[in-house]
């Protein structure tokens, strides 16, 4: 079983055990390296991800004295398409199993976002949503009730103005939160049709338990049930040869 | 009965409410992931100069489409 350590160094993230892991997920344009800027200020680093030619940015920041390790995700509309972009932002989230992930939103059009925030949320429940650009959206005459928001969706919610620094202490402090296990999210489930769900129990059931414990069991069954090969093919990379062979044996699964 | 006709056909500055998709795979998910569920309100925006792609109106945001997509998903005018 590979530990969360190794998985993350994966990513070229460096083992800290004094730091706690955020990632940073959002559609694109909703201010998200506004927000990245905001939290880190100028202690950044800028690099790629491995193996691709897209543009991984990390930061830290101290809050209430600890530490926290910022990823910047690829701006995505989803987790399920297969950009480069999207199966980087989704193989960070699965596999290094980031300690909270904020989803950055655009208040001015909020609905749009919700997809991203949903997806997010059935992967991790570790999640703050980031309703970003409130200034805007004010302009435009939008309101949102972050409180309704929350509620819905069964994870914090913060507004921000991120450019002119409104709300971010209170996202700090959502982070930190979350981080310390004083909110413990309770994420809206999607339930799909009874077959579906039928389904979906017994795929779950049939996914081995180190791997359970690895990640999300049953978003995994929803992949296998959708038979989504790139996301199949991309978790071998973080599995010891014989957990992905007992996998591939019960799916009889056949990588491309 | 309703009328249905491909969104591609929806004249521009009219709008429309998605009853379906006809793609599969990764071009679906590509639609969803867009806005394009079903029920979901869609005005034609305006026609590129060879009539392609097309720019619509999708929950709050402009989104221009290939032809070719916008095809794949069938509207009823409203």
């Amino acid at each position: 079983m590979p530990q969360a350590t190794d998985l993350r160094k994966m990513f070229n993230i460096q083992p800290d055990p004094e730091a706690a892991l955020v990632a940073l997920a959002g559609n694109p344009n909703t201010g998200k390296s506004t927000i990245f800027n905001a939290l880190t200020g100028l202690r950044q680093h800028t690099g790629n991800w491995p193996g691709k030619t897209v543009l991984q940015a990390r930061g830290t920041f101290i809050f209430r004295g600890h530490k926290y390790i910022l990823v910047d995700l690829p701006g995505t509309y989803s987790l399920l398409a297969n950009s480069a972009e999207e199966i980087v932002a989704r193989n960070f989230l699965c596999f290094a199993r980031p300690d909270a992930t904020v989803v950055v939103a655009d208040a001015t059009c909020l609905e749009r976002n919700l997809n991203l925030v949903l997806q997010v949320m059935e992967i991790t429940s570790r999640v703050i949503v980031c309703v970003n650009l409130m200034d805007e959206a004010r302009r435009k005459n939008i309101f949102i009730d972050t409180e309704c928001l929350a509620r819905e969706l069964g994870v914090p919610v913060v507004a921000t103005a991120a450019r002119s620094g409104q709300g971010v202490a209170e996202l700090k402090a959502g982070i930190d939160d979350l981080v310390r296990g004083r909110i413990v999210p309770t994420p809206r489930r999607l339930v799909y049709d009874p077959e579906i769900e039928d389904a979906l129990t017994r795929v779950e059931q049939q996914i081995p338990g180190e791997i359970k414990e690895l990640f999300n069991a049953r978003w995994l069954a929803m992949r296998i049930l959708d038979n989504d090969r790139s996301t199949l093919d991309n978790i071998r990379q973080y599995l010891e040869p014989a957990e992905w062979g007992v996998l591939r044996e019960r799916f009889k699964y056949c990588p491309t | 009965m309703e009328k249905i006709l491909p969104l591609s056909e929806l004249p521009t500055g009219q709008w429309g409410r998605v009853i379906s998709l006809n793609a599969r795979g990764m071009i679906r998910y590509r639609l969803l992931d867009l806005g394009l569920v079903p029920d979901t309100t869609v005005q034609a925006v305006r026609r590129g100069p060879l009539g392609d792609p097309i720019v619509y109106r999708i929950r709050g945001a402009l989104i221009a489409l290939r032809r070719e997509e916008a095809g794949q998903v069938l509207v009823t005018p409203l």
